[in-house]
């Protein structure tokens, strides 16, 4: 006989809860900048004028967003199957060959429009394999998906050194990095989006990839809700037995589940490489992977949670630029010890506060929290 | 000292909003088999666990021997002299059977120095109350009626006055149970006090001195056990007058419809689980499997249903044979007319945490009618799951409520539905109405019966003997993996008891 | 490869498994209680850098020792309460655990020294003492080879070396004939047959991961004031994983734990050894296949074609009293 657990309105579960995760979070962090030496609030305020005090600051903050949306994808389309893939970013790495093929190969006798179709089918191409390997060992000989795909990051750092140096490196140059791309490889920019709004915003790298982002979004709440592979990977994902008595294949849906999240990694290198730098160079993916684990907690796996999430930790890229430009001591990392933070208290730490939240509850309302259980 | 064991002074325990213990007062007094009896959800587990000091009650004042006691902890309740037997044993599975015994005893910190003492104590129990175990042989490999033995030395070698038993015949042969029960009685003779907790009527009336029936949360009765009746402590459980046995008119069977030729089955380790089997479940009949839990009957209800390889065999629904030894395929078999009602309800037959809607379509997510231009239509399966709902008088009738929240026997009607609308031709059901209140259970029976009657060939299998009785047309009975006879429902229990238990070595191939 | 550089490779071999050893170790204590660990990684460096950071301050290697196993165990203790308390998710806790460390070390270390991440370079007198010499290890050397290997290879580590080898036959003294030992091994397998039996599953499982953490403190002070003479940033290079693949490897059995850190400690130096060097028939090995090996050797044991391994029953699940 187990109770009931008093169940707490909606937007209390979805909304209340992550909000004072979240703060919590920041609030910590604001110790480690004070801790750091410096002043937390000024260095919040630098954050969100960085962010959000200019049309290119937004574009900045969307332009990052969108690296952060298409790992949040890629890690909660794996969530669902109850499958930790911290392997976004080294699949984002490798996911980059595919862009660079693509460009490198066709920049200037294809116009943009068809070198980016070329671009999404290489790179989630590329990110999937990288996440098959993993994926098959996990399905059919066990091996823990957590250590390997770590392993594979690694490795990935490794093979992509040693691709930029002897592939991608033009003859004669010395920086590991390729030559920059034609017209085609070049994906046209949003600014005009931002000024309908209102926003003058030239010199950011926001681009189209946001748009596919956001489309991948939609397609992905599709698969997972609408589709019947997203049912069959969400039965697995809660009830590994329950899946095996529906007739479900347990190795079947290991792999595809980890090759579309493998796939929605791997995209995020269009954004940096075709959109931004036109170029593909070492550690082009700068740690968006591991902040995807960050977004598809914040956001609960769900698309539009990702999407608010990777705003917000877009926010903190962008904003960072402008701390670390005043205060010298709070580097990117600071970025890491957030992102840490945020998965500890909206991941592991989750309940932590359900508690206090669901007293305040009961004392606020003279009828108790609504328990939703059935009589016989 | 008292002639009380325990006194239960206004109990009173509840989870939010649950009042699972309402001002309970129980008096068990020392040298007793005292037992309590109750549906599912009626509070006994909590009751012990408080006893046990698992829980903290709200209110209230529990007495041992005379004395008012504060258990906090189960250590608490070790020192007062109160051990547990639980209903799913809690033993270490690679670890001695010493080990075991010795875990939480283990008198210093270096182990070796407690060691020969503990031997020692064992044989000591073990000459005094005549249960052999080996104290070196590992747990995971003895069988499960030894493994009881060693939880309740467990609790000996505690110095326990007290023990609880939680449930304990269910996975004991009818032998096995006798011989625990003289063990009780040999307990009580040295002035040992007995609790038992039980759902099987029968047993209350075999072995207890005293009885108590909870019924939602609170001890609607005590009686001395030779002062009453099935009938009386069946009507005090529900709270009306029940119906033991469920109705059903003669049977029609029909074609064969499931055909199961030299089945044998083994685990994951190579142990045979189904050796050999063979029988036929025809058209219009209900083929009761009786057996106590472990003879291979789980095994065997997966193989049919395609969830489990099989060595070697036949296994024919509605004619056509499947590939036994192949790749798995419930999903096939599906198509191919066969229903899964499985025993394990939380794990295998729902998502706890899906809408109930969801759970509605497990196994039949294919079906097109599900479907609108590739995608889940999930209007058609809210409407498809509402008329379910109504059918079967599921409730709360929310469609988009979580699993999770729905009681055990509604829980169990949304499975039933599930499988039985599909209109299979064979439908193969395990432990119906396990964890189900007594009301939902005539309900399923009823349901059952209907299929029957409607031409479905219907295979059941479940540890509770009545219910086997009650529903099927013929019994075979299941020991150690084999069909060891085939009896008609109105054969004396003794007489299947004895078969369930492996006597007489009859092994008649049911065919 | 000549003589002189397979004593160089052995001897590297003695003295880089020390870090993989002391973090396995810790490992096994957590796992066989029941709580998965990925945050090893993360607790070694930031252990590492508590260490030399103390170290720097104070110039004493004994205070950043301290310091050291202080900060690690600290962040157990976070786990620990993720973990047991909370029982959150594990494998997030020590993820989360794994970004802080990672962030704060750079951020506190560029804070206090303002060396980019780095912590100043520690004089010796602040290290650990690099020659602690076997007995009679003068005597032997001369003779050929198992001189070399007794004088050379086995003597001249650092305390802290000889007493990483040594943990092991002591762990598994504590795991099999104690009664910690047993009680751990029960919560690890049936945390109910432990609480039914009026022991604390919470008290044993704290115990279990805040002893790893002392082990993982000790890893991380070797790492940065013993083989190193400070902190760079991310200098633990995913040893925290190895070392958990090490675990697996081994079976959660102390004695192969043994075996296989000193395999990978033995690729790690032969990896240094063998750079920019070319092997007969295969020529050139590109730098980036040496620095990639461990983690490729890694994933070929986790893929089991060497042996199943069984972690304990309960690990990395929560304990629920079931009622």
């Amino acid at each position: 006989m187990s109770a009931p657990f008093a169940r707490l309105p909606n937007w209390a579960e979805y909304g209340l809860i992550p909000l004072v995760n979240l703060l919590v979070a920041f609030l910590i962090s604001g110790l480690v900048v004070l801790f750091a030496g410096e002043n937390p609030l000024r260095a919040a305020y630098l954050m969100v004028y960085g962010a959000f005090g200019s049309g290119e600051g937004i574009g900045y903050t969307l332009f990052y967003a969108t690296n952060f949306i298409f790992a949040g994808l890629a890690v909660a389309v794996a969530f669902h199957a109850g499958l930790f893939n911290i392997g976004a970013e080294g699949q984002a790495y490798i996911g980059g060959i595919g862009v660079a093929a693509a460009c490198l190969l066709f920049d200037n006798s294809l116009p943009w429009f068809l070198v980016f179709p070329l671009a999404i089918i290489g790179s989630a191409a590329m990110g999937a394999l990288w996440a098959l390997i993993p994926a098959w060992l996990q399905a059919y000989r066990g091996s823990h998906i957590v250590i390997t795909t770590i392993m594979f990051n690694y490795i990935a750092q490794a093979f992509m050194l040693w691709m930029l140096i002897n592939v991608f490196k033009p003859l004669g140059q010395m920086a590991p990095q390729s030559r920059t791309f034609g017209p085609g490889g070049h994906l046209p920019k949003l600014d005009w989006l931002l000024s309908i709004v209102g926003l003058d915003n030239r010199n950011s790298p926001f681009n189209l990839s946001f748009l596919l982002a956001l489309l991948a979004a939609w397609l992905v709440w599709l698969l997972i809700w609408r589709s019947r592979l997203g049912y069959e990977i969400r039965t697995m994902g809660h009830s590994p037995s329950a899946a095996r008595y529906a007739g479900i294949f347990e190795k079947r849906i290991i792999v595809t589940t980890m090759l579309i999240s493998g796939a929605l990694a791997g995209m995020l290198a269009i954004n940096s490489i075709m959109g931004d730098q036109h170029r593909i160079q070492q550690d082009f993916v700068a740690g968006a992977g591991f902040v995807g684990i960050a977004v598809a907690l914040m956001g609960r796996s769900h698309p539009l949670g990702i999407i608010l999430a990777s705003i917000l930790f877009g926010m903190l890229y962008q904003g960072g630029a402008e701390i670390a430009f005043e205060m010298p001591n709070i580097s990117r990392d600071m970025i890491v010890v957030i992102q840490g933070l945020v998965i500890l208290f909206a991941g592991a730490l989750e309940h932590l506060f359900r508690p206090a939240i669901t007293a305040a509850f009961v004392r606020m309302r003279s009828r108790s929290a609504a328990t939703e259980t059935a009589g016989a | 000292m008292s002639e009380l064991a325990i006194e239960l002074k206004g109990i009173d325990k509840s989870f939010g909003p649950v009042h699972a213990n309402k001002n309970i007062h129980l008096q068990v007094r020392r040298g007793t088999i005292h037992g309590i009896i109750g549906e599912n959800g009626a509070g006994k587990s909590t009751l012990m666990s408080i006893l046990y000091g698992f829980y903290q009650a709200d209110r209230g004042q529990i007495e041992i021997h005379g004395k008012p006691i504060d258990i906090r902890d189960p250590s608490a309740a070790i020192a007062a002299g109160i051990g547990m037997v639980h209903q799913h044993f809690m033993l270490v599975e690679n670890f001695t059977v010493l080990e075991n015994i010795m875990l939480g005893a283990e008198e210093s910190a270096v182990l070796n120095k407690g060691i020969a003492k503990a031997r020692a104590e064992l044989k000591r129990l073990e000459d005094e109350y005549e249960m052999e175990v080996d104290p070196d042989a590992v747990i995971e490999e003895l069988p499960v009626g030894i493994q009881q033995r060693v939880e309740i030395l467990k609790a000996l070698f505690r110095g326990a006055e007290i023990l609880i038993l939680d449930e304990p015949t269910g996975v004991l042969t009818p032998a096995e149970a006798d011989h625990l029960f003289r063990i009780l009685r040999q307990l009580t003779e040295q002035g040992k006090t007995v609790i038992l907790i039980t759902h099987k009527l029968r047993e209350i009336m075999a072995i207890t001195d005293e009885v108590s029936v909870m019924r939602r949360g609170e001890i609607v009765a005590t009686k001395q056990t030779s002062e009453t009746s099935v009938e009386e402590l069946a009507e005090l459980m529900v709270g009306r007058r029940v119906l033991l046995r469920v109705e059903k008119g003669e049977a029609r069977p029909g074609d064969v419809k499931l055909a199961v030729r030299n089945l044998t089955v083994k685990d994951s380790r190579g142990v045979t689980m189904v050796d050999n089997v063979s029988f036929e479940v025809r058209a219009g009949e209900i083929v009761g499997i009786a057996g106590v839990a472990g003879n291979g009957q789980s095994e065997l209800l997966e193989a049919i249903a395609g969830m489990r390889r099989a060595e070697s065999g036949v296994i024919e629904i509605n004619g056509e044979s499947m590939d036994v030894s192949g790749p798995r395929d419930p999903a096939g078999l599906r198509r191919r007319g066969l229903a899964h009602v499985p025993e394990d309800r939380h794990h295998m037959g729902l998502v706890l945490k899906f809408e109930e809607s969801e759970n509605s379509i497990l196994g039949y997510h294919h079906d097109p009618k599900y479907r609108k231009h590739g995608l889940l239509d999930v209007d058609a399966v809210r409407a498809d799951a509402e008329e379910k709902i109504g059918l079967y008088d599921i409730r709360p009738p929310n469609p988009r409520l979580r699993t999770a929240n729905f009681s055990g026997g509604n829980q169990q009607k949304i499975v039933l539905a599930r499988e039985m609308e599909r209109n299979p031709d064979v439908l193969i059901i395990g432990q119906p109405t396990r964890g189900v209140d007594v009301g939902a259970i005539e309900f399923i029976h009823r349901r059952i019966i209907q299929m029957r009657d409607q031409g479905k060939a219907i295979l059941l299998v479940s540890v509770e003997l009545d219910e086997i009785r009650s529903l099927s047309d013929r019994i075979l009975v299941m020991f150690a993996g084999r069909i060891v006879g085939e009896r008609s429902p109105d054969t004396p229990e003794g007489e299947i008891g004895l078969l369930m238990a492996g006597v007489e070595g009859e092994m008649e191939a049911a065919q | 490869m000549d003589y002189g550089e397979i004593i160089s490779v052995l001897q590297g071999t003695i003295r880089m498994s020390v870090p993989l050893i002391l973090t396995a170790l810790a490992g096994l204590y957590a796992e066989r209680s029941g709580v998965v660990d990925i945050g090893l990684e993360g607790k070694l460096l930031a252990a590492a850098f508590a260490g030399a950071s103390a170290a720097a301050f104070t110039g004493s290697a004994v205070l950043g020792l301290i310091a050291a196993v202080f900060c690690s165990v600290c962040f157990s203790a976070i786990h620990g309460f993720a973990s047991i308390t909370q029982r959150g998710d594990q494998i997030v806790s020590g993820t989360a655990i794994n970004f802080i460390a990672m962030g704060a070390t750079v951020i506190i270390g560029q804070a206090w020294f303002n060396m980019a991440g780095r912590t100043p370079s520690l004089p010796p007198e602040s290290k650990f003492d690099g020659s602690w010499g076997l007995p009679f290890a003068d005597l032997v050397a001369p003779i050929p080879f198992i001189g070399d290997i007794y004088a050379r290879v086995l003597s001249g580590h650092y305390w802290l070396t000889y007493l990483a080898y040594a943990l092991i036959p002591i762990t598994w003294w504590v795991l099999y004939r104690t009664r910690f030992g047993l009680r751990l091994r029960a919560v690890g397998e049936n945390p109910g047959a432990v609480d039914t039996a009026g022991i604390s599953v919470t008290r044993l499982r704290y115990q279990a991961v805040l002893l790893g953490g002392v082990f993982v403190g000790l890893a991380g002070a070797f790492l940065s004031m013993a083989v190193s003479a400070g902190f760079t940033k991310g200098m633990s290079a995913g040893k925290g994983f190895i070392a958990l693949a090490a675990l697996v490897f081994a079976n959660w059995k102390p004695k192969n734990i043994l075996f296989t850190c000193l395999l990978f400690g033995f690729l790690d130096s032969l990896s240094i050894a063998m750079q920019g060097k070319t092997l007969p028939g295969l020529g050139a090995i590109p730098v980036q296949l040496w620095q990639a090996l461990p983690y490729i050797l890694t994933v070929i044991l986790l893929a089991g074609f060497i042996g199943k391994a069984v972690p304990p029953k309960a690990s990395g699940r929560a304990y629920v009293k079931e009622r």
